[in-house]
């Protein structure tokens, strides 16, 4: 052996010649490995790949002129943008390999931005200047932030996009559940344009809890708020029995008496007739904010306001009864109206609701008085689960801050986080998994679980990894604003009164209030006054098909009056003068020029009612009584451009001449003979 | 040398090949044997890319005589990128498996195989189709949902009642391919656009020109497309042999 090596080394370095042309083809393989890992690179593989997908295609001539070799880069150095992918995925731009089944060839799917202009690690996330399938997609030590799944892609888009837009149901779906499921009353979460997401579940006060309703009845619910209503919102603390005693305890010994105090039930003559309860609860319209269970065990009505399926159970028959004749009693800040009911109607309607019962509900619910033991460990476990962060409760300060602040948890380092057995080490899993249960961290976590379906689990956690450092730290230029409500009050013995029946609880008014009914910012324009006055006296509908409606709140002429004047004078349109298209101007010959319009042309019947005797569509409001209702220098603008006037209406702009609108405007003014009242009933 | 090369290539691949985590499924052991596969629930669905569908699929195993087999092992399959939870499972007490479908990553039409074996060792399949939206599909969706589906719908709900049978002549729902798959794309996009009186059809259909961008519409028909049962088959680009 020894013998072998000594010949060995003497034929290669015997001598310094040989030893010399040794080393040299030594150093020359050791300077190959450089090209030759290049020459077997992966991307190299791909290009390869690709190349010979191409040859057999017709189009392989087109194809083979786009291709170009070698690493190919998207730079953006202020998007901070390094991105290789292209050399990969090389076919994103060729329209032809649009439904090619391999990867990564196949062509990416239109959306409105340019590749070149925003690149690909903007949206989908992952290592941009990696030239490996691994480093690029996956996440590792170094790098932390993988790919992102495509489920919640629409986090990409909300980088930018703080909007709600048509193009991303899941990330508005997840931002609204955001704020109507209250997370951010405890999680305070800013985003990039100075704004924050706001709560919208609008939690009740427990100053006067115990006016409202018993102590059995908190107990109950606070073990578990989805037993007593399926669409409650409020989460479960997993409260054990005695947890859920003494929390109720010290809830109850806080509350105190409502000043001036509820007034005791009206005796009753004679016993509400149940039929004239439920026509009142429809003929209010209360369907359109409440829901309750009907015999088939399907909900009907609005999410709104609570679900009254159990209210019986739950209110007490003296609170019911003040509420209804005033809810600002109980509480002042509520978006319910103040409706003018008379002592007769809200019996009725007390008597209605008090028979929605659900008496399982209470079945099995025996509490003794609390002893002090009790009460102060409720008031501990009050103010360790932060339950003053929702619902005030007097003596306990609403605490600042209770839960982490999100507003950058899409890009939080995975070395912060606890991970469980189970979930993935990625943030997409993280955020998931502790959405759908996070007491699974560890049972002394704080927070409650929520009630949410597997979407809308998905639906919050795309809105939360929306929330990156990326999009708190790029130009301003890139971002397209949240387009968040004013504050807009109005002001006076008019603004009162709109406050007193929550109008805003609806219809919008200059960028402030609801979207169930019509934005009233130009209302002053587009209506007539007599007609305002005979709407708000007794609201008839103008959409027949419509489940939500405006309610009647019967109102004194003085009120009625106010609210008239008002809308007449300060709504008004800065675009055009209300009485710039004078009656005078339209003739008999125009009418009937623009009924042809309106019947053969237009084929506006297809949508309106002009005539009840023979016209059936009812996408859009009735028309019959428009001489009566609007303002012909209204109708003459909205038909030339409806979105102008209210964007967002599905009204399609018909881009009609100026003569074919003042016709139409003419003939809709000639309908003046209003609704028949067999027509609206059912 | 050469082979050499090539043995160390192969070496390689299977390495790589097995590092990865995808260990074939424990085969199940079937208690029965069934004699037909049919589906039960959840065909038919529209969802959206790389989503779980909102209905789970459901297929059921009988027996020769036509009524439901406890215990028959049911395997699920599809194209890349579609997972099954559970992927084969044997049937429950009534005879059936349920599976959550998460689909692809492309958007179009997914043929999903339910599969189970008969006495003869024999496979028989049940293919449930699925639509999977893209983004631009999704666009679409939200459109329809906004502007067209009060009339071309003849569903109707407690908030949302269809106007189709207020109209004189009735327009097409999206999902009847049979008529929409003949109109080319060209055609879809001019009646979105002008309505349908500049085209010689009903003036029923307004011109959503002025409302809609024309990214909306090209969304609109994609999603139409998407929908349509049968399937569109798209003609693809054709070019000039040499």
């Amino acid at each position: 052996m020894k013998e072998k090596l000594t010949s060995f080394w003497r034929i290669f370095f015997g001598d310094s010649a040989r030893a010399f042309g040794t080393m040299s083809i030594i150093f020359l393989l050791l300077l190959a490995i450089a090209p030759a890992k290049n020459h077997f690179s992966e991307w190299r593989h791909y290009q390869k790949r690709y190349l010979h997908l191409i040859r057999g295609r017709a189009d392989a001539v087109t194809l083979e002129r786009h291709f170009q070799g070698g690493i190919q880069q998207i730079w953006i150095p202020e998007q901070q943008v390094t991105d290789r992918c292209t050399t990969c995925h090389i076919g994103l731009k060729e329209a032809s390999l649009a439904n090619v089944s391999t990867q990564p060839f196949r062509k990416h799917p239109v959306i409105p931005h340019s590749l070149t202009e925003f690149g690909c690690t903007t949206c989908h996330r992952g290592q941009g200047a990696a030239t490996t399938v691994q480093e690029a997609h996956s996440a590792s030590e170094q790098w932390e932030q993988p790919l992102l799944p495509a489920k919640y892609i629409e986090a990409g888009c909300g980088q930018c996009h703080l909007e709600k837009q048509t193009a991303t149901p899941f990330l508005n779906q997840g931002r609204q559940f955001i704020s109507s499921y209250g997370c951010t009353h405890c999680h305070t979460i800013k985003q990039a344009d100075g704004t924050r997401i706001l709560p919208d579940d609008d939690p009740p006060s427990l100053k006067h809890i115990a006016d409202k309703t018993t102590r059995e009845w908190v107990y109950a619910w606070i073990k578990d708020p989805q037993s007593y209503a399926a669409t409650a919102t409020m989460p479960n603390y997993h409260f054990s029995d005695d947890d859920a005693r003494d929390v109720s305890a010290f809830i109850f010994t806080q509350s105190t008496l409502l000043e001036p105090p509820l007034p005791p039930m009206k005796a009753e003559a004679t016993p509400p007739d149940p039929a004239a309860g439920a026509t009142l609860y429809g003929q209010s319209f209360c369907a359109s904010c409440h829901a309750t269970q009907n015999a088939a065990g399907t909900l009907v009505g609005g999410n709104f306001g609570p679900e009254l399926t159990g209210i019986g159970t739950k209110a007490k028959p003296e609170w019911l009864q003040d509420w209804i004749k005033n809810p600002q009693h109980y509480d002042p800040e509520t978006m319910m109206p103040h409706y003018r009911f008379d002592d007769k109607q809200v019996s009725i309607l007390t008597g209605f609701l008090e028979a929605k019962t659900e008496p399982d509900f209470l079945a099995n619910v025996h509490l003794d008085p609390a002893t002090p033991q009790q009460i102060e460990h409720g008031k501990r476990l009050v103010v360790e689960n932060g339950c003053a962060s929702c619902h005030e409760i007097n003596g306990i300060k609403k605490p600042e801050n209770f839960a982490p602040e999100l507003s950058r948890i899409g890009s939080k380092p995975l070395n912060q986080l606890i991970f469980v057995e189970g979930v993935e080490h990625a943030l997409p899993d993280y955020i998931g998994a502790k959405v759908r249960n996070p007491r699974a961290f560890g049972p002394a976590l704080k927070m409650p679980q929520f009630k949410l379906t597997p979407q809308q689990i998905n639906a919050v956690t795309t809105a939360l990894l929306a929330l990156t450092d990326r999009a708190q730290t790029q130009p301003p230029s890139m971002r397209i604003a949240s387009g968040q409500q004013t504050h807009y009050e109005p002001a006076g013995q008019a603004g009162r009164l709109m406050h007193d029946l929550q109008c805003f609880s609806c219809h919008m008014i200059n960028g402030h209030g609801g979207d169930m009914a019509p934005d009233l910012t130009w209302e002053g324009t587009a209506v007539q006054r007599e007609w305002l006055v005979q709407f708000l006296e007794n609201p008839e509908t103008l959409r027949p098909a419509l489940i939500r409606r405006m309610p009647k709140f019967n109102l004194t002429d003085s009120e009625i009056n106010t609210l008239s004047d008002y809308i007449m004078t300060v709504y008004q349109t800065p675009e055009f003068d209300r009485d710039s298209l004078p009656m005078s101007q339209f003739t008999a010959a125009s009418v009937e020029e623009g009924r042809q319009l309106f019947y053969s042309k237009f084929a506006c019947q297809s949508c309106h009612i002009a005539d009840f005797s023979k016209d059936k569509g009812y996408i859009g409001p009735a028309l019959a009584g428009t001489g009566k209702r609007l303002n012909p220098a209204w109708i003459y603008h909205w038909l030339k451009d409806p979105q102008a006037l209210r964007s967002g209406t599905i009204e399609p702009n018909q881009h009609m001449t100026d003569d074919e609108a003042k016709s139409l405007t003419a003939f809709l003014m000639s309908l003046k003979s209003g609704e028949p009242k067999k027509a609206m009933k059912k | 040398m050469k082979t050499a090369l090539l043995a160390l290539v192969a070496v390689v691949i299977f390495g790589v090949g097995c590092s990865r985590k995808s260990k074939p499924p424990a085969p199940l052991q079937a208690t029965a044997i069934g004699a037909a596969i049919v589906e039960s629930s959840g065909g038919e669905q529209i969802g959206y890319i790389g989503m779980p569908l909102d209905q789970p699929v459901v297929v059921q195993v009988n027996d020769a005589s036509g009524s439901a087999l406890v215990g028959a092992a049911v395997y699920f399959s599809g194209p890349a990128g579609v997972s099954f939870t559970p992927a084969s499972a044997l049937t429950d007490s009534s005879g059936q498996v349920t599976s959550t479908v998460t689909l692809g990553q492309q958007a179009g039409r997914y043929k999903l195989v339910a599969s189970t074996r008969d006495s003869s060792g024999k496979k028989l399949d049940i293919v449930v189709e699925e639509v999977a939206l893209g983004y631009q599909q999704t666009v679409g969706a939200q459109l329809n949902a906004q502007y067209c589906i009060r009339c071309h719908d003849s569903e109707s709900t407690p908030e949302r009642v269809s106007n189709m049978d207020n109209l004189s002549v009735k327009p097409h729902p999206f999902t009847e391919g049979d008529i929409l798959n003949k109109m080319s794309h060209a055609d879809l996009v001019a009646i979105i656009t002008h309505g349908g009186a500049a085209l010689n059809k009903s003036p029923e259909m307004p011109p959503w020109g002025y409302t809609l961008s024309k990214s909306d519409i090209a969304a609109l028909v994609s999603y139409l497309r998407a929908v349509a049962g049968p399937p569109y088959e798209a003609g693809g680009l054709v070019y000039a042999r040499n």
